[in-house]
């Protein structure tokens, strides 16, 4: 494994599935014990460094951290020096002199935390930058998904929504494609990028041609902020066209599963019954988060100290 | 005044002769010349070309004097081999009136290194609203003869089409900085592939390249000159191509990053890499080195951006864009143009520096190596290879996008009016 966690081309296909099956093994390890803690990372310490409000995925990574024992200081932009305007360089130098031995970071700038590792010496986990990659949300949708349908390889997941804005779609596709997957891409052209034929990926403007051919869908969050920029006309429009709704749900194959890395629209992009649906993961993917955050602490911190 | 006896350089890579610089002009270019009393200055295997004019330079000053200064920009444009350099309005207080333009030329005259020939803004404030004063501008004793609300498109196209009008007057020129505002907002690089896996919202060509097709079809219409900046894309290429076809007036610059640089840069993140317009493709950078061998590109324009450390080591969406060329911008017109075998010496001359004279209307500058004119030139060291260490540039910034690469040519000496700004490799103050 790479020092560092940035984005999911860092994980070649033996790692991920190391990550994954490392996970799986931690999920054993925990299960049925009453103190769900593990001894792993004692006398480390790990920064979770959030630039952007995110209370699920710091959250998330705090309670990893904590499982495995790890000291963890919470460093968030509001309430710090950041809101005095100190420089990301200046807040890693201020971490590497604390000794921060892994160091968790969520920026509104692309590439950010690949500045961050430039500058400090501990390992910097990418918690989502800008719209550019969130590589343990894949990891753990790629677990979820492992964890469903028993399998990766040859599994088809279309992906669904404002692919342009999303840093979830870049990881996904990126990690999907690594661990064997078969990719679709449907969004309104307005909300996919410009270059996104180069990715390792299908592209289609259709929802209801690509539902029967899914095992999996992906729902992404849609912001209706979106619609004063015209990528779109109108929440109710967008709905209509790419919205995941009980008629739609009803075309996919049997044992296909629906996903959403939260936090959901409901009525935007999935309706509440499809979210409240037997095929929904998305409580899962909550609890796989944590173990799959375990699973990266610990293999990128665990090693010789 | 010292005068220089030259021996045995090649002007635009001829065969060798002595050059004598008297009393600020070339007095004698012969074999075997002897001038007693002048300083000899040992020229064998050194080109001689016309001292380089700069038609896009920030030297920061009014304003950002933490960046860079009329002195210090003034020493890393003669290292660089210019003699003129054409200083952008985008200052602090904006180059907008005769009092600011004529500062800048006055600090220009004191460091003495390089004629500084502002350039005044076309509107007011940069703001795109209304026409600054442009002609008090050209009567001043900086005689403004380029507009450019350069790091600003005039994007208004009745206000541009009356800026284009109005200069006419007095020989005046606009030089535009095509971007479609609309088009870019929070752009960050190159729209395409690599854009769209890095997650960098892109800066598409259609932004520039629609704003010089509107721009070259008004100056054909009023019957004005155009001048458009730091040309980047392979359509904007092909729409100067067409214009010129027609006889439109309009000319056009590149910079040395953009006939060198991709936006494969951006991968790094670093904000080094940053810069308005953005590196483009492989493709781009092709057409651009065609367009400028072929003359559809007229000059190289260096658009030098020095930037205060702490506007550079930062997220990359918080940079600021620019990056710095003067000190460069010849060995790497060497590396992409010379080298390769698109444009001899005599191209090089008429693009660094006879053209961007003529667009600029600088009648001292970018003239021939013969007797009687002024001696603006400078001796360059085809031959000579180093690496570009950032530290020791006469920039006060540090921003090179070159850091650690090996670039060919050494600028030995560059005289202005007969006198070394450059001697030995060093600037003599």
């Amino acid at each position: 494994m790479k020092r560092h966690l940035l984005e999911a081309a860092d994980l070649d296909r033996d790692d991920a599935t190391l990550v994954l099956d490392t996970a799986a093994q931690i999920d054993q390890a925990l299960a049925g014990r009453e103190v769900k803690k593990l001894p792993t990372l004692r006398g480390r310490t790990v920064v979770n460094l959030f630039y952007e409000d995110s209370t699920r995925t710091r959250i998330s990574f705090e309670l990893a951290a904590k499982r495995l024992s790890a000291d963890v200081i919470n460093f968030s932009a509001k309430g710090s020096s950041v809101s005095k305007g100190e420089s990301l360089k200046d807040t890693a130098l201020t971490l590497e002199a604390m000794g921060a031995d892994g160091v968790v970071v969520r920026h509104s700038a692309s590439g950010a935390p690949h500045r961050l590792a430039s500058w400090v010496k501990g390992s910097v986990v990418n918690a989502g930058d800008g719209t550019h990659e969130h590589p343990t949300q894949a990891l753990l949708d790629a677990y979820t998904i492992r964890q469903r349908l028993g399998r990766l390889d040859g599994v088809r997941v279309t992906i669904v929504g404002d692919v342009l804005h999303s840093r979830v779609a870049r990881s996904n596709v990126g990690l999907l494609h690594t661990l064997g997957a078969e990719v679709t891409l449907v969004a309104p052209p307005t909300l996919l990028p410009v270059g996104v034929g180069s990715w390792p990926a299908d592209v289609g403007y259709d929802l209801d041609a690509v539902l029967p051919k899914s095992d999996v869908v992906m729902m992404l969050r849609v912001q209706a902020e979106r619609m004063n920029a015209s990528f779109f006309p109108s929440a109710r429009e967008y709905s209509r066209r790419y919205g995941l709704d009980a008629r739609r749900m009803a075309a996919l194959p049997d044992d296909a599963i629906v996903m959403h890395p939260g936090p959901m629209n409901r009525g935007m992009e999935i309706a509440a019954e499809v979210a409240d649906s037997v095929r929904s993961t998305i409580v899962e993917q909550v609890a796989n988060g944590v173990s799959t955050r375990m699973a990266v602490l610990y293999l990128l911190l665990g090693g010789n100290a | 005044m010292t005068n220089y006896l030259i021996k045995g350089a090649r002007p635009l890579g001829g065969d060798p002769v002595d050059i004598l610089l008297q009393d600020g002009r070339v007095a004698a270019v012969g074999d075997s010349l002897e001038a007693t009393g002048a300083e000899v200055v040992q020229a064998a295997g050194l080109v001689a070309l016309p001292g380089l004019v700069d038609l896009h330079t920030h030297l920061r000053e009014p304003g950002r004097e933490d960046a860079e200064t009329v002195e210090t920009g003034s020493r890393a444009a003669a290292l660089g081999g210019f003699t003129a350099v054409h200083a952008m309005a985008n200052t602090d207080p904006v180059a907008d009136t005769a009092g600011v333009v004529e500062q800048v030329w006055r600090l220009g005259q004191e460091a003495g290194l390089v004629d500084v020939v502002p350039v005044g803004a076309v509107t007011v404030g940069l703001a795109g609203e209304r026409l600054a004063e442009l002609g008090a501008m050209a009567d001043s004793a900086a005689r403004v003869r380029v507009f450019s609300d350069d790091g600003h498109c005039v994007s208004d196209p009745a206000l541009m089409r009356r800026a284009l009008e109005y200069v006419k007057a007095f020989d005046g020129v606009v030089a535009q900085h095509a971007e479609e505002p609309r088009l870019t907002v929070g752009a960050q690089m190159h729209e395409g592939d690599r854009s769209a896996r890095l997650g960098l919202t892109g800066w598409p060509a259609a932004a520039e390249e629609a704003i010089i097709a509107r721009d070259v079809l008004l100056a054909e219409h009023v019957g004005a000159r155009l001048h458009v900046c730091h040309v980047s894309t392979a359509g904007s290429v092909e729409i100067l191509r067409w214009a010129k076809s027609r006889g439109v007036q309009v000319t056009a610059e590149v910079t040395p990053h953009h006939l060198l640089l991709t936006d494969a840069c951006a991968e790094s993140y670093d904000p080094v890499f940053k810069v308005n317009p953005p590196l483009r493709t492989d493709a781009d950078v092709e057409a651009l080195r065609a367009g400028l061998a072929d003359g559809t590109i007229d000059a190289v324009g260096t658009d030098h951006a020095p930037h205060a450390v702490e506007d550079k080591e930062s997220e990359w969406a918080q940079a600021r864009p620019g990056m710095l060329g003067l000190e460069q911008a010849l060995s790497v017109v060497i590396e992409t143009m010379v080298e390769p075998g698109r444009l001899d010496w005599a191209g090089v001359a008429d693009r660094m520096s006879v053209r961007p004279a003529q667009i600029g209307r600088l009648a001292d500058h970018g003239r021939l190596i013969a007797p009687g004119e002024p001696a603006n030139l400078v001796l360059v060291d085809p031959a000579a290879r180093a690496a570009v260490d950032p530290a020791a540039l006469a920039s006060r910034s540090r921003n090179s996008p070159y850091a650690g690469r090996e670039l060919p040519g050494r600028v030995v000496a560059t005289f202005l009016r007969g006198e070394a700004t450059v001697l030995d490799g060093k600037a003599t103050r």
